[in-house]
């Protein structure tokens, strides 16, 4: 019985959850910095009530564990009489979660930009939104760029999480092979080096673009 | 006396139990010449800020060529395209080259079409003696070199009134006379000048009429050249003396 998995099947087979892992990062990546850019906005409007709300939503998944948002929509929403697949609710979990922390971390890049940029803007007669489009977006993205890809990896990893739920991603694929193999040291080594295959290039990827957004600032560069 | 251009009445501002402006009144006239001294923390800043809205007025009325503001007021862009500003820092933004920096709220604002916003931003540095940076970055360019960018900048908008906050305060010595060198040519040509500088000469041999400011007050006003020769209070001779 012990035999009837080769590593190659091992290997095969957590092929297939670490493709469900890269889909769900994607979509809650994408997703999350959609939904990121309509909370920063709302979280920097002039609208107090807008931005305590946002400050709300941020603080609320920024000081909950991922786990336990999870369970609440998984089990929340199924309260309703509804039924949550799965990866509905990981998609779901993971693109509040990855909304919350990105627009915490492009407001810090919004609020880096100069207070004289918005008083040289506001003296040519632009509004606020004129303001964010053409002036304090593009200088607030280059510094985002570097942060944002780093962040990535945090979602990545995080995707680990929805096993709990019974999505079959690449760490339940794992806990699966494993019970089945009675070789859990080999599988999630394995799993391990998965994340480890996919996190890596993205973390290098953010270095460079630290590096080479830094060595922009530096006067002559251009 | 016609109308004045930018008329201040009885202009008040806190900054939290701070008084800084005690009921300004001025009067300025198409063409005037105006710097505004005095000692830091007399509200001259403050008091210039206010005229395009950076600071909010808690009481009295700014009218600028028609266009009022009030206390409490936040839709301000009829009043700032009238009124164009210089900063000490510049503020240039620097994603932007110096063409399109230029070009950026002729376009944006006005909605002028893209070749008459490039044959006004070529017109403009060329006034200030930049026309061969259209193309470079602000971080390329010295700091006198950013701040008649900035000037050409906020002349693109053709404004009836430029207002100046230190503008060579933060520029090395010998960058200083570049910048107020083409300062004195528009006020050559005709452009009303609203200024708080330190440059007590260039106040005294360019500007028309001379504003002290003394504890959020204007405490005296008149003619800079009478002004300088004969202060009338004790606070502008000391304040004098110990510029001079």
């Amino acid at each position: 019985m012990m035999n009837e998995f080769t590593l190659w099947d091992i290997i095969r087979n957590l092929g297939t959850g670490a493709a469900w892992t890269i889909g769900l990062s994607l979509t809650a990546f994408v997703l999350g910095g959609i939904a990121g850019l309509l909370v920063l906005a709302a979280r920097i409007s002039h609208k107090p009530w807008l931005r305590k709300s946002m400050r709300g939503y941020i603080e609320l998944f920024q000081g909950t564990p991922l786990l336990l948002q999870l369970f609440l929509i998984f089990f929340g929403i199924a309260l309703l009489g509804i039924d949550v697949p799965p990866w509905l609710a990981a998609a779901l979990g993971l693109t509040l979660f990855t909304s919350a922390y990105l627009a915490e971390i492009w407001r810090g890049c919004v609020e880096a930009i100069p207070k004289g940029q918005w008083e040289a803007s506001a003296s040519l007669a632009m509004t606020w939104v004129e303001q964010m489009r053409y002036v304090v977006l593009p200088q607030a993205l280059r510094i985002a760029v570097a942060p944002t890809v780093g962040f990535s990896v945090q979602v990545v990893k995080g995707t680990a999480v929805t096993s709990i739920i019974g999505f079959a991603e690449l760490t339940k694929t794992g806990s699966m092979l494993s019970n089945a193999t009675f070789k859990p040291f080999l599988v999630y080594g394995l799993v391990a080096l998965g994340y480890f295959i996919l996190c890596y290039p993205l973390s290098l990827y953010a270095a460079s673009l630290e590096r080479k957004f830094h060595h922009a600032n530096a006067p002559g560069s251009h | 006396m016609p109308t004045p251009l930018v008329r201040i009445d009885a202009v008040h501002k806190h900054f939290g139990n701070n008084h800084v402006l005690k009921g300004i009144d001025l009067r300025i006239q198409q063409g005037d010449v105006v710097a505004i001294i005095g000692r830091s923390g007399s509200g001259k800043s403050t008091l210039l800020r206010s005229i395009n809205g950076l600071e909010t007025i808690d009481d009295g009325l700014i009218e600028v060529d028609g266009e009022r503001l009030r206390a409490g007021q936040t839709d301000l862009r009829a009043l700032r395209q009238k009124v164009g500003m210089i900063f000490q820092q510049f503020n240039l933004f620097p994603h932007l080259t110096v063409g399109q920096n230029v070009m950026l709220a002729p376009q944006v604002v006005k909605k002028t079409a893209p070749a008459d916003c490039e044959a006004i931003a070529r017109a403009m540095l060329l006034k200030v003696g930049l026309a061969e940076k259209f193309d470079a970055f602000p971080d390329q360019l010295s700091g006198g070199q950013q701040q008649r960018v900035a000037i050409a900048r906020a002349l693109a908008m053709q404004p009836k009134v430029l207002l100046c906050d230190e503008i060579t305060s933060a520029l090395d010595p010998e960058l200083v006379n570049e910048v107020l060198a083409v300062v004195k040519q528009l006020a050559a040509e005709g452009m009303t000048l609203i200024m708080v500088t330190h440059e007590m000469r260039f106040a005294r041999d360019v500007g028309n009429k001379l504003v002290f400011m003394y504890q959020g007050k204007v405490h005296e006003s008149g003619d800079p050249k009478e002004l300088f020769a004969n202060p009338k209070t004790p606070e502008l001779q000391s304040f004098i003396a110990a510029v001079n």
